[in-house]
C-alpha cells in the first residue's frame, strides 16, 4: 500500500465509524482545500453518497469564489448544505477592521460564536433547498452531537495534540490538559447529555499529501488555490480582511506539489497568511480551547 | 500533464520515558538539527521566551499549548512530521508525568517503534520501566534505547554502561529486545544526527541512524483473512439499490466469488462484488484498505461481525477470555460493574469474572487483588452478555485489542491471550450448522422491516413463578399489536403440549426444552415478528444458550420480580407486576431506545 492509501483509508475507517455512533452527525466544510478533501473522504466512504449534512460557518467576509464554488458543489453532489451566521454581530457591526475588534476577537464572534450557536441550534440555520438552489431558515434545528472538522496535526502545535475523537463540553471547550485515551483504532463515542464530540478524521495528513490526493483523485478546489497571473496565489483561506497570499507562479495541482516537494515553503508555516494567528502567541489555541476549530 | 511520484512511506515514532528526561529536548533539536522546523515557529517560540524573559528550550517547540510552558512538562501527545534521507517520519512525543499515561499509552498505541529516553544522571527511574513494559504490552516490538544528559555525567563510558546492563536485565523477562543503546545529550546535539566526538569509544547508531534501521511493519496480506463489518449501508433514497457491507480488511486478502461466513452469527454467503467510489469496481480486496462488498444474498448482519473468508483459519467465538488488561480508569475495575468491551467494531456489556494476577509494570512483582486500579496491570478473566469474535492478539493484532469503556470514558486497553470454553460450544457448533445451510429469503430483511414498520427482536420475560409475567407479556403483545407492530406471544403451554409432547416434563429435559423454543422464537424473529415469551426461573446458562441460538437478532431479556440471574444482563427490571399495562409502556419504551420500534403514546 502507497502511503497515501494507509491516510485514505484511516480516514475512511474514521468517518464510518463517527457515522455508526452518532445519531446527529454532522460535517464542517470550510470550503478550503483540507475540508474538501475530507467531504471527498466522506464519498469515498460511503460510495458516492453523503449521509449528513454539510455546514459552514459564513463569516460574510469569505472571499466571494468561495460561496459561488460552495453552492456549485452543493447542488453537483447533492449536498445537504447547511450554514450558520452571527447575524447579530454582522447587524451591530462588530467586526474587523470595521468594528474596531483586534483579529482574534473577530474569529471569537464572526467564527467560535457562530459554530457554537450553530451547532447547537440556538441560532439559526439555513439549509440549502435542492427543489430552487434557495437556502431556507431550518425549522426545529437540532443540537449536532459528533461534528467533523478537517483540522491536521502538523498545522500548529495545539492541533497536534488533538485525538481522532475530541470531546467538547457543554461550553464546546476543550480541556487539552485532560483528553480521553485513544487506543488503536477505539475512539471516545460514549459522551454525556449535553456535551459533543469533534471528529477528526485528517489529523494524520500533510499539506503535501492533501495536494497529492487532490491530484491523484482529480478534486475541483477554489482557483484561489492557483496563480491568476499576477505571481501569487492563497496557501490558506480565510477571511479576506486576514488572508494574504504568498508568492507563488503555480498555475495548476502537478505545479502546487512541484512547489512544496522543492520546500519552498518549508521555512515558512502554511498558516503564516493567516494575521489572526500572529496577533497574539497562542491566540489559536486560545480560541481553539473555546470551541474555534 | 506530469504527475508526480507518490509519497514516501511513513514510520510513526514515540518518544516515551520518565518525566524530565529530556524527551521534548531530544524531538525538539532532531527537528532544529534536520532543518524540519517551518521558520515561522522557531522565532514565534523565541519571541514567546523573550517576551516572558525565560531561557530558549527546544523542548518548547512541542509543548506549544500554554500549560505545559507554565509547567515545563509535557500533558499530552504531540505530534511532529520530519523527514530524513530514508524516509519519513511522525514522531510521537508523550508526556512522562505518571499522571499522564494515559496519553502516553495513547501515543504508544498509534507508533510502529519507539524511542526510550533514560537521564544519564538520574538513571532508570519508575516511569522508564513502566513505559518499557507498557510498550511489550502494547505491542512494540522495536525501541531503541537513548540514554540522555550523557553531558551532565561527564560523557563517561561507565555511566552509560551501567544503565544499559540494568536495564536490559530489567526488559529480559518482558521479552522486549532494543535495537540499541545510545548514549547522547539532545541539548548539546552529542550523537544525534552526528557521531559524538565527545564520545569516541561509542560505535553505535546516532539516534537518527537508529531510526532508520527500525523496519518497517510486515504486510499482512498473507494472515487469514478479517473484515469487522462498521456499517450496512443502502442509499435507497438517492437512487442507490446497492447493499453494501463496509468495514476496512485487517488482513489477508478476498476476491469477487469468495466464500465467506461472519462471525459470530455463523451466516455464510459469496462475495458478488467489491465496492469502490470514483475507481474501477475492484476484483480483489488486500490489508489495509477500507472497502465495502455486496454479498450474494440478502443476509442481516449486524455491526461487529467479523466477514471472514472460509477455508482459512476461522477467529474463536466465545463469551469467556482470558486477557492481559491496562487499567486507566479513574475509579477501580471491579467485578459488580458491568463495563463496555469494544473489540474491533464488536460491543458488548462485560464483567471482570476472575482477577488471575496483577503485575506492578515498574517492579515486575505481582500481588494478589480482587479489583484493578488506576495503572495496574493485570491478567484476568472477561465474560462477556453475548458471545464475540476475536483472535489471540499474538496472532492477529487488529481483532486481538481492545478498550473497556466505564460510563462515558474509556477505563482500561487489553489483548486477548486466549478463549475459554465458556460451555455453549456445542450449541454455537450446532447453530453454525444451521447457518451454513439456512435458505435465506429473497426478501431482504431492510424492506420486511420497512414494511411492519419495526426491526424483529425476541423480548423475554424472566422471572420466578409466580411474579405475573405473563400478565405483562400479555399486556404487551396487545398493546404492541394495537400500535402496529407484527407481534406474537409465544405460549409456553402451547409449546409444552405441542412441539415439546415427546420430551420428558422434567428437570433433565429442560435444556432440549429451552433450544427448542429458541429454534421457534428465532423461525418467527426470522419472519420479521417482534415475538413475547416467558421463562420462569431460568439460569445463566440457559440464557446463554437462548443468546446462541437466537444470534445476533436483538433479544431482550426483562426480568420480574427478584433477580435470580447471576451474570446474564438484565435490559430491563420490573420489582413488581402489580401494573402489567405500565410495564407493557415501559417495555415498549425499551425498543425505542434501542431503536427497534417507534411507537405512538398509548391514547
Amino acid at each position: 500500500m502507497t502511503h497515501l492509501e494507509t491516510i485514505e483509508s484511516q480516514s475512511v475507517y474514521i468517518l464510518r465509524e463517527a457515522y455508526s455512533q452518532f445519531r446527529s452527525l454532522a460535517m464542517l466544510w470550510s470550503i478550503g482545500k483540507d475540508s474538501t478533501v475530507m467531504l471527498w473522504l466522506a464519498r469515498k466512504a460511503f460510495f458516492g453518497h453523503v449521509p449528513f449534512p454539510l455546514v459552514h460557518i459564513d463569516t460574510s467576509f469569505k472571499i466571494p469564489e468561495m460561496i459561488a464554488y460552495r453552492d456549485r458543489l452543493a447542488r453537483e453532489w447533492r449536498l445537504n448544505m447547511v450554514y450558520g451566521r452571527n447575524d447579530q454581530a454582522l447587524a451591530e457591526q462588530r467586526t474587523f477592521p470595521a468594528g474596531r475588534l483586534t483579529r482574534v476577537e473577530c474569529c471569537r464572534t464572526l467564527k467560535t460564536d457562530a459554530l457554537v450557536n450553530t451547532l447547537s441550534g440556538q441560532w439559526p440555520r439555513y439549509r440549502m433547498d435542492h427543489a430552487t438552489g434557495q437556502y431556507v431558515r431550518e425549522t426545529n434545528p437540532q443540537p449536532y452531537t459528533g461534528v467533523i472538522v478537517g483540522v491536521r496535526a502538523d498545522e500548529e502545535g495545539s492541533r497536534s495534540k488533538e485525538r481522532y475523537f475530541s470531546p467538547r463540553t457543554r461550553e464546546s471547550a476543550w480541556d487539552v490538559g485532560d483528553q480521553p485515551p485513544e487506543l488503536w483504532n477505539q475512539f471516545k463515542t460514549d459522551f454525556a447529555p449535553g456535551t459533543h464530540v469533534r471528529i477528526h478524521p485528517l489529523l494524520d495528513w500533510t499539506e503535501l499529501e492533501i495536494w497529492e490526493y487532490i491530484d491523484r483523485e482529480q478534486i475541483p478546489v477554489v482557483p484561489l488555490y492557483f496563480d491568476q497571473g499576477k505571481g501569487e496565489r492563497y496557501r490558506s483561506l480565510g477571511c479576506y480582511p486576514c488572508t494574504f497570499p504568498v508568492k507563488s507562479t503555480a498555475k495548476t495541482v502537478p505545479e502546487i506539489i512541484v512547489e512544496l516537494r522543492t520546500g519552498k515553503f518549508r521555512d515558512i508555516a502554511e498558516r503564516s497568511g493567516r494575521a489572526q494567528d500572529q496577533e497574539d502567541a497562542g491566540g489559536l489555541e486560545t480560541l481553539r480551547r473555546e470551541g474555534y476549530m | 500533464m506530469g504527475h508526480p511520484a507518490a509519497a514516501p512511506e511513513r514510520m510513526a515514532l514515540v518518544v516515551v520515558g520518565h518525566v524530565d528526561h529530556g524527551k521534548s529536548t531530544l524531538v525538539g533539536r532532531l527537528l532544529a538539527d534536520t532543518g524540519s522546523l517551518p521558520r515561522g515557529k522557531l522565532e514565534q517560540v523565541r519571541e514567546d521566551c523573550r517576551r516572558n524573559a525565560k531561557p530558549f528550550e527546544y523542548a518548547f517547540l512541542l509543548d506549544a499549548l500554554k500549560e505545559e510552558q507554565r509547567q515545563g512538562i509535557t500533558i499530552d501527545t504531540a505530534r511532529v512530521f520530519f523527514q530524513s534521507a530514508a524516509r519519513a517520519y511522525v514522531l510521537i512525543d508523550a508526556p512522562g508525568h505518571i499522571e499522564f499515561l494515559k496519553n502516553m499509552v495513547s501515543g504508544a498505541t498509534r507508533a510502529e517503534a519507539a524511542l526510550l529516553v533514560i537521564d544519564a544522571q538520574e538513571g532508570i527511574q519508575e516511569n522508564s520501566k513502566r513505559h518499557g513494559y507498557l510498550l511489550s504490552m502494547l505491542g512494540i516490538r522495536q525501541v531503541a534505547v537513548c540514554v540522555n544528559k550523557m553531558d551532565l555525567v561527564g560523557y563517561r563510558r561507565e555511566a552509560f554502561e551501567a544503565i544499559e546492563r540494568d536495564y536490559r536485565e530489567f526488559l529480559r523477562p518482558i521479552g522486549l529486545r532494543p535495537t540499541a543503546f545510545i548514549p547522547l545529550a539532545a541539548r548539546e546535539g552529542e550523537n544525534l544526527i552526528r557521531p559524538s566526538a565527545r564520545m569516541p569509544w561509542y560505535r553505535g547508531p546516532t539516534v537518527l541512524a537508529a531510526l532508520d534501521a527500525f523496519e518497517p511493519a510486515p504486510p499482512i496480506d498473507r494472515k487469514p483473512f478479517r473484515m469487522p463489518v462498521q456499517g450496512v449501508y443502502k442509499f435507497t433514497e438517492a437512487g442507490d439499490a446497492r447493499r453494501i457491507v463496509a468495514g476496512r480488511a485487517e488482513s489477508g486478502t478476498l476476491a469477487v466469488g469468495d466464500p465467506v461466513v461472519f462471525l459470530p452469527s455463523g451466516k455464510r454467503t459469496t462475495i458478488h462484488s467489491i465496492e469502490a467510489f470514483h475507481a474501477p469496481p475492484p476484483t480483489r480486496v488486500r490489508a489495509g484498505l477500507s472497502t465495502g462488498v455486496t454479498l450474494d444474498e440478502q443476509l442481516y448482519i449486524p455491526r461487529g461481525d467479523v466477514l471472514c473468508r472460509v477455508g482459512e483459519s476461522l477467529p474463536q467465538v466465545s463469551s469467556l477470555l482470558r486477557v492481559k488488561i491496562f487499567w486507566m480508569g479513574r475509579r477501580p475495575m471491579t467485578m459488580q460493574r458491568p463495563y463496555k468491551l469494544k473489540l474491533a467494531t464488536a460491543e458488548t456489556t462485560v464483567r471482570l469474572k476472575a482477577v488471575e494476577q496483577v503485575i506492578d509494570a515498574a517492579t515486575l512483582k505481582a500481588a494478589a487483588k480482587r479489583e484493578l486500579g488506576r495503572h495496574d496491570v493485570a491478567q484476568c478473566v472477561l465474560h462477556t452478555t453475548s458471545a464475540i469474535a476475536f483472535d489471540a492478539a499474538g496472532d492477529l493484532a487488529a481483532t486481538g485489542r481492545f478498550v473497556l469503556v466505564d460510563e462515558y470514558d474509556i477505563a482500561g486497553g487489553g489483548i486477548v491471550l486466549e478463549a475459554i470454553d465458556d460451555g455453549q460450544s456445542a450449541a454455537r457448533r450446532r447453530v453454525l450448522a444451521r447457518e451454513q445451510h439456512w435458505d435465506v429469503s429473497v426478501v431482504p430483511w431492510e424492506e420486511r422491516a420497512g414494511r411492519y414498520g419495526h426491526r424483529p427482536a425476541f423480548l423475554l420475560l424472566t422471572g420466578k413463578v409466580g411474579v405475573a409475567k405473563q400478565a405483562v407479556a400479555k399486556a404487551l403483545e396487545a398493546r404492541l399489536f394495537r400500535a402496529g407492530a407484527k407481534t406474537y406471544l409465544l405460549g409456553m403451554g402451547n409449546l409444552l403440549r405441542g412441539l415439546n409432547a415427546d420430551v420428558e416434563q422434567h428437570r433433565l429435559e429442560r435444556q432440549e426444552q429451552v433450544r427448542r423454543m429458541g429454534e421457534v422464537a428465532h423461525l418467527f424473529v426470522d419472519a420479521g415478528l417482534i415475538v413475547i415469551a416467558t421463562g420462569s426461573d431460568l439460569n445463566d446458562g440457559e440464557l446463554a444458550a437462548l443468546h446462541e441460538v437466537i444470534g445476533r437478532d436483538p433479544m431482550l431479556v426483562i426480568n420480574v420480580g427478584p433477580n435470580a440471574l447471576a451474570q446474564a444482563v438484565v435490559d430491563l427490571q420490573f420489582d413488581s407486576a402489580d401494573d402489567p399495562a405500565r410495564c407493557a409502556a415501559r417495555i415498549a419504551q425499551l425498543l425505542a431506545d434501542r431503536q427497534i420500534a417507534t411507537f405512538p403514546p398509548d391514547a
